[in-house]
């Protein structure tokens, strides 16, 4: 009753007994205190939710709910299962998740939808008088009034609004811009959907029904490795982290396994305890480095040097001195080493050139179909060249050869040869040339005086072609060749000893990563022995560490050389384990319909984000580096002559790469103007083209009619994280103040463009629109025009999974969102039902264009099987899908995108499902989805079909449509699959046919996916999920042009750019220090350092770099690592401002001076967001920048590649990648530290200062 | 009308003072105990603490008890062990006059302290500020009656001043005119202690009431609570 009265006891006896000879006591005194303590932990309910952070953790927790507030989290432990000789999975998490439920409540909440105080005072003015359409047309049409708002980006000035009205602007201005410019100048930008696939979802369904564009994310984000699609035809596919616990030889390389893999590392330390060994290679002393039995630390950037004296010392002791019989039973069957290819002559010696083909033969070896596309090998048993099956020609036009039984394309079983060293096999020895670039100069980087071409010897057959008789090679013989071994064979280019001072031995080695030769030869001897011994249980574990270099194919692919050699990809416990991005979408067939729209109309627009961002921020006028620099001295003839971008606008053309936009001409009025013609719309548009009265957009993006016009960013921090090139963004895209230093090309007077126009004046402000949904405000926030408050990961439905486990599990609203904020599905819906309003202003059902480049995984991947051929030059004629984009045309019902966003469509029931390269019927399951989520009864053009109104519905539909969560449809799949190979692969999902996951079961518990045969792992009771475990024990061809692991690239662009096999390329010299090291030199000491930018310890990208318990627990801001002796060069101590710059801009961070860096090298943990106590740069007078600001990306001709088997185009599968490592930056104290407080005073003065 | 004002003061305003003090105090204990505690800033900063903190403590716990039993007791009592007035005053002025610097000496380490070391000025609550800058200015009155208690040795004001308290416990409508001819420096140390005891209950200075003094006498080394028997059914334990 009364805390008081209840205490006014002192009459009656408190002690009740006394125990342990009086020394303790008992009372019965009151313990009401202790429910302070136990209410504090006390709630109503727990949720089941995790964090949508591109983190790959994909880790269940616990939410706390408690008076309808979140209070905190915990970790969940009630993973299924694993086998009984396995470590269990949980716990998962870490302290950056932990710490998440702080955002809810925080200042930094995006509560209320916000939008620029100009741009609503211009709307509301002329709204008064105008339809919504008319007033934002009022506005963009005059620039004045346009650049009232636009060029005020980022310097604040935010309102409230009501939703009702940002939703009108919005659907306003993307009906205004699709009639008036095209519906492909309507962007959207968001990463990683396994994350939370249905937000993701929500906007690329809108964007797709309008006929918009969905940027790609894994290459922009440098975390696709090229490498991957290259040599297995897989954008990534990887071991889950506990498959390392099945490994006994682990090499960390350049990944930091405790710190960015916080959940997973136990299984790491769990394995050592079993006894596996460990080497970590690391330039820093990382906190992976305490793992390790041995810590490698090879210069920065030198990793393929390392990999290739590695593959050196394996191919001498495993494969030449001594065959393992393992690795040589591996290689023959699973990789392209049997295969021939032609050598041709050049500058007196002879150069690889393509791999020969059945139809480089007169009887076409008697394969009619796609001869041109079967790779060709000897048979050891007859001697005789044969067309092994499983290459690519065999995937497409017939059915039951694709496959990698040891048969040839008429069913004899064939032996493939490997080498033709023997004297029987051999014709004579021929002189062939290997390019070197290890000899280029560069101020920070080790090289070599060996020429630039070098000259060995190689065993070659003479072959009757029926061009005539011409010299082959195996891809094994070259290979060999290539790593400068010597096989008895007298030239004076390759080892004989490892301490030869050739390329590529271990003294070569030591003498450029500084690693010492005995360590290089230890490791990749003991890496191959436990090889040899376990049937291929050796696995690296490697990362973006690697891969954000401009040359990360060759670090990447000296380290797969490696797995392959040694015969470890596709065993359990071995292979590659490239771990970045949340890649995986593990119900990814299931999701596609939803995401794309693909149930209304196929197919949908997607770009690739590097090429775009190249293009639009303008970073390509900014260009230093020259195509001669990186060309190979081996190059055939060839035009190798322009700029990058250049050689991205051909691959535009010929149908290599997606455009966006992609023609100058509004594509809703090329229909109309075909139709008039009386022309199918491929055949109006390849002669418009041709013509020359047609236009693709990439050939000037400068020009007003080609620029992207409305940008939405969802679940991404463009700006603030993953924007190379940051300040370039500013000024070019977005129109604002910048911190540029640098001049353009035109400027400075160097070579421009050849294919592209050149504009004296480069546009600034493209954007008429920057929307961006977030729940917290980010730095791309900040720079918005209108930003959405969306629901935190602790206030929505949602899905995720992750390569790291087999799970799916959930997102679920454990609250409300709070004040006005809505999920990321209601948002676009509720703009897709103000668009429907809006848009028949100007809008009704239309056809739309649309451009689509040559795609991989269907039969149009067999383009172009010879030669490169541009048809702008006469070299061939513009036929779509062929030597050009194909040309599709979809219909748009503008009115209706409404209720065909709230619907499923019936494409699924025509057409049915299915991905890289296999579909089924999917009758059966829209049925089931109708009965579940109901289906539409409002007349209309939806009605009966099934309703997907909630995020709930539309997880229901990807869970619905993917084989790895309905094991009817694995069945199907695996049918459909086995129909290609001629074999029977359903076994693989029978015993789980009749499992049905639902929503609410992935709440109740996390549940582990079905084996599906669009990934190359499986999960079963016997193995963990390993990559290419299925094309190893099931037989299932690789998806490259020989069916194989692809060791030697022979298109005509790898070969140009010296890159057929891997070797040896320093990093490249960006050239942004010259340029301001005098200008901006302020006699304070200095130094040149190497800028890494890893990932860091205290947030997940810029996730939580805003949050104050993570922020407490380092430096409260953006800081920079240097070591001992830089810092001491430039005067630096211990927490000192400093400002790091080059001609791309300037940031300001504190120093972090630590034993652990490298010398010559400066950490700056990416994505630390500049709106937390970040001062401005005395340079640029802008505030401090992100890691960006002082990037610019820049693109690489052999990832434009397309129309080539594997080398064709996907979304996030192939294409250019924003690598940033190769970049220096000048860093010296900064003397006067303003923090740029205080209000807006004037008007924004152009950055002139900056510009000079 | 210096009469009337006299005896608003001095007669009706301890009245309310205490009854504020008393109540203010039980509802406090009652409805917010949450906030019952001594506010310590310990583990901010010690630096200044351990000094000022026990100087305080000491001196202001020797005054507290010296007016407590030097006002309140029957001078009767004295009279009958023998200690006369004289000697009373005396003590009173020695020992009252070494604790007293002892107070205000750790009271100014701590108000410099709080207003001055900026992690435990940030945490200060501006009653925690007003409270200790009272007491300082309390002692410092304080401190101030000793040379005008030395003009008058004979100790009559200090009886003067036993009978006013005395009398306002005792009911006593006359207690206010015992004070009225005193010095203005003990009427102002008068007004602002019954001030301070207004001031009581909202303020930190209830941490008073909870000193675990029991932990002297306490015995043995460890206490088992027993369950009460009557709750415990009611308790859903956390998952």
């Amino acid at each position: 009753m009364s805390h008081l009265l209840d205490r006014l006891n002192f009459l009656a006896p408190t002690k009740t007994g006394t125990f342990s000879d009086g020394h303790g006591v008992t009372t019965n005194e009151s313990r009401d205190w202790e429910d302070s303590y136990r209410a504090r932990w006390q709630h109503d309910k727990i949720v089941r939710s995790t964090h949508g952070a591109n983190c790959t953790g994909s880790c269940s927790w616990k939410i706390y709910v408690k008076g309808g507030i979140v209070t905190w989290e915990t970790q969940q432990t009630d993973y299924p299962r694993t086998r009984p000789d396995l470590p269990n999975h949980e716990p998962r998490g870490c302290s950056r998740g932990a710490s998440y439920s702080w955002y809810m409540y925080s200042a930094n909440r995006v509560k209320h939808p916000l939008i620029r105080s100009r741009l609503l005072k211009l709307w509301r003015r002329e709204r008064t008088l105008k339809t919504p359409v008319g007033a934002w047309a009022a506005i963009q049409e005059d620039p004045a009034k346009r650049s009232e708002y636009v060029r005020m980006r980022g310097l604040g000035g935010f309102v409230r609004a009501t939703w009702d009205e940002v939703n009108e602007i919005i659907a306003a201005a993307n009906a205004y811009t699709a009639r008036r410019w095209g519906p492909d100048r309507v962007i959207g930008f968001s990463p990683i959907p396994a994350m939370s696939m249905v937000s993701y979802a929500a906007g690329s369904r809108y964007l797709s029904l309008l006929g918009g564009v969905c940027m790609s994310f894994y290459d922009w984000y440098c975390d696709l490795p090229p490498s991957s699609p290259m040599t297995w035809g897989e954008q990534t596919d990887v071991p889950e982290s506990a498959d390392w616990y099945n490994s006994g030889f682990l090499m960390l390389w350049g990944s930091n396994v405790p710190q960015t893999r916080t959940p997973d590392a136990h299984f790491y330390t769990e394995v050592r305890y079993k006894g596996a060994k460990s080497v970590v290679v690391s330039p820093d002393y990382s906190e992976a480095a305490k793992f390790s039995d041995m810590w490698l630390h090879p210069k920065q950037g030198t990793d393929a040097a390392l990999a290739m004296a590695m593959g050196h010392v394996i191919l001498r002791e495993f494969h030449l001195d001594r065959q393992a019989e393992y690795f040589e039973d591996y290689c023959r069957r699973y990789t392209d080493m049997p295969m021939l290819v032609r050598l041709v002559k050049k500058d007196g010696n002879y150069v690889p050139e393509r791999l020969v083909r059945a139809s480089d033969f007169r009887d076409g070896l008697g394969e009619d179909n796609n001869p041109e596309w079967k790779t060709v090998a000897i048979d050891e048993k007859t001697g005789e060249v044969v067309a092994p099956q499983g290459s690519i020609g065999y995937r497409w036009g017939e059915q039951g050869k694709w496959n990698l039984e040891a048969k040839d394309g008429k069913g004899r079983d064939v032996e493939l040869g490997m080498s033709l060293i023997l004297d029987t096999d051999h014709d004579q020895i021929a002189n062939v040339a290997f390019p070197y670039f290890g000899n280029r100069e560069h101020d920070h980087f080790e090289g070599t005086d060996h020429d630039s071409v070098l000259v060995r010897s190689v065993p070659v057959r003479k072959l009757k072609l029926a061009e005539g008789e011409t010299l082959v090679a195996t891809v094994f013989d070259l290979f060999v060749a290539n790593y400068g071994l010597d096989r008895g064979l007298e030239d004076s280019n390759s080892a004989k000893s490892f301490d030869d001072d050739l390329p590529y031995t271990p003294a070569w080695a030591e003498k450029i990563t500084g690693v010492p030769r005995e360590q290089i030869i230890t490791v990749a001897r003991e890496f191959a022995k436990n090889a040899e011994k376990t049937n291929g249980r050796s696995m690296v574990i490697l990362g973006a560490g690697l891969n954000h270099w401009y040359h990360m194919d060759m670090n990447y692919r000296g380290i797969i050389n490696l797995l392959v050699m040694c015969g470890c990809v596709g065993q359990s416990g071995g292979g590659w384990s490239h771990y970045v991005g949340q890649e995986k979408l593990r119900p990814q067939t299931g999701w596609l319909p939803l995401a794309f729209a693909l149930d209304w109309g196929r197919p949908p627009r997607q770009m690739n984000s590097t090429s775009f961002f190249y293009a639009h921020t303008d970073q390509w006028r900014y260009e230093t580096l020259q195509v001669d620099e990186i060309l190979s001295p081996t190059a055939p003839e060839g035009p190798w002559d322009g700029t990058l971008i250049d050689y991205n606008i051909r691959a535009e053309r010929m149908g290599w790469l997606p455009s966006a936009p992609q023609l100058k001409t509004n594509p809703l009025d090329i229909a109309k103007a075909a139709g008039e013609a009386k022309k199918e719309a491929k055949d109006y548009v390849a002669e418009e083209l041709k013509s020359g009265r047609l236009h693709m957009s990439c050939e000037d993006p400068d020009d007003e009619a080609n620029w992207p016009r409305n940008l939405f960013v969802w679940r991404s921090n463009l700006l603030g994280s993953s924007g190379k090139g940051h300040e370039y963004f500013l000024k070019h895209l977005l129109g604002t103040s910048h911190g540029v230093m640098g001049k353009d090309l035109g400027d400075e007077g160097r070579q421009r463009a050849k294919e592209a126009v050149w504009h004296d004046e480069a546009p600034e402000g493209k954007l008429d629109l920057l929307v961006t949904l977030d729940f917290r405000m980010s730095t791309t926030c900040v720079y918005s025009d209108i930003v959405l408050p969306t629901a935190t990961w602790y206030e929505k439905n949602d899905l995720n999974t992750s390569d790291m486990h087999p799970f799916i599990h959930p997102l679920t609203s454990a609250a409300d969102p709070a004040w006005d904020a809505r999920s990321d599905w209601d948002i676009f819906k509720g703009i897709a039902k103000k668009f429907s309003e809006v848009a028949p202003e100007i809008l009704g059902v239309e056809k739309d264009v649309v451009l689509v480049p040559i795609l991989h995984d269907t039969p149009g991947e067999l383009a172009q099987p010879l030669d490169v051929k541009d048809w702008k030059k006469g070299e061939a004629e513009p036929l779509p899908g062929k030597t050009m984009p194909a040309v599709a045309v979809v219909e748009r019902d503008y009115p209706n995108l409404y209720n065909r966003f709230t619907a499923l469509g019936p494409l699924m029931d025509k057409l049915g499902n299915g991905g890289k390269g296999i579909s089924w019927n999917t009758e059966h399951e829209v049925d089931l989805l109708g009965r579940l989520n109901g289906v539409v009864n409002e007349d209309g053009p939806t009605k009966g079909r099934p309703r997907i109104e909630t995020d709930i519905d539309a997880t229901e539909v990807i869970l619905s449509l993917a084989p790895e969560t309905n094991g009817e449809v694995a069945v199907k799949a695996w049918e459909a699959l086995s129909k290609n190979t001629g074999r029977d692969h359903t076994h693989l999902a029978v015993p789980k046919e009749d499992e049905k996951i639902r929503f609410r079961d992935v709440v109740s518990q996390p549940r582990k996916i079905i084996s599906s045969p669009t990934w190359s792992g499986l999960e079963s009771e016997k193995v963990c999920y390993n990559a290419g475990y299925t094309n190893v024990h099931e037989l299932i061809p690789w998806r490259t042009i020989t069916g194989r692991q692809q060791l030697y690239q022979d298109h005509l662009w790898m070969r140009a750019f010296g890159e057929a096999f891997c070797l040896y390329r320093p990093p490249i010299d960006t050239k942004t220090i010259n340029p301001v090291i005098e200008a901006k030199s302020s006699g304070r000491p200095q130094v040149v350092l190497n800028f890494i930018t890893p990932h860091q310890k205290w947030g997940i990208h810029s996730t939580y770099s805003d949050n104050q318990m993570m922020l407490t627990l380092n430096r409260g801001g953006p800081v920079v690592w240097i070591s001992e002796v830089d810092a001491k060069k430039a005067g630096l101590v211990d927490n000192d401002w400093v400002e790091v710059f080059n001609v791309n801009g300037a940031i300001v961070a504190r120093a972090v001076v630590s034993q652990r860096m490298k010398e010559g090298t400066i950490f700056m943990y990416h994505a630390q967001e500049k709106i937390v106590n970040t001062p401005g740069s005395q340079l640029t007078g802008q505030r401090g920048g992100i890691h960006n600001s002082v990037t610019r990306a820049i693109t690489k001709p052999t990832h434009m590649i397309g129309g080539y088997a594997q080398q064709s185009y996907g979304f996030n599968y192939y294409g250019t990648v924003g690598s940033n490592r190769d970049e220096f930056v000048v860093v010296h104290k900064l003397d006067k530290v303003d923090w740029m407080e205080g209000p807006y005073k004037g008007p924004v003065s152009p950055n002139t200062e900056a510009a000079e | 009308m210096s009469g009337y004002i006299n005896t608003l003061v001095f007669g009706i305003y301890p009245y309310i003072a205490l009854a504020v003090l008393v109540l203010g105090t039980i509802i406090r204990y009652d409805r917010e105990p949450y906030t019952w505690r001594s506010g310590s800033s310990q583990l901010l900063r010690r630096k200044q603490l351990i000094w000022g903190s026990v100087l305080f403590h000491v001196g202001v716990l020797v005054i507290f008890f010296g007016h407590l039993i030097g006002l309140l007791t029957p001078i009767a009592v004295f009279d009958a062990i023998g200690i006369s007035h004289t000697a009373k005053q005396l003590l009173a002025i020695i020992a009252g006059g070494i604790a007293g610097v002892m107070a205000i000496v750790g009271a100014t380490m701590l108000i410099h302290r709080r207003l001055f070391d900026a992690r435990v000025r940030a945490a200060s609550s501006n009653s925690d500020t007003a409270i200790i800058i009272l007491l300082w200015i309390q002692l410092l009155l304080g401190l101030m009656t000793i040379p005008v208690s030395l003009g008058h040795l004979d100790g009559h004001e200090m009886v003067r001043f036993m009978t006013w308290a005395q009398g306002i416990f005792t009911f006593n409508p006359d207690a206010a005119s015992y004070v009225a001819g005193a010095s203005w420096v003990f009427k102002a140390h008068l007004f602002l202690g019954l001030t301070i005891f207004l001031l009581f209950p909202f303020t930190r200075l209830v941490h008073m009431l909870s000193v675990p003094v029991r932990y002297l006498w306490r015995p043995g080394y460890q206490v088992v609570r027993e369950r009460n028997r009557r709750e415990a059914p009611n308790r859903i334990p956390a998952e």
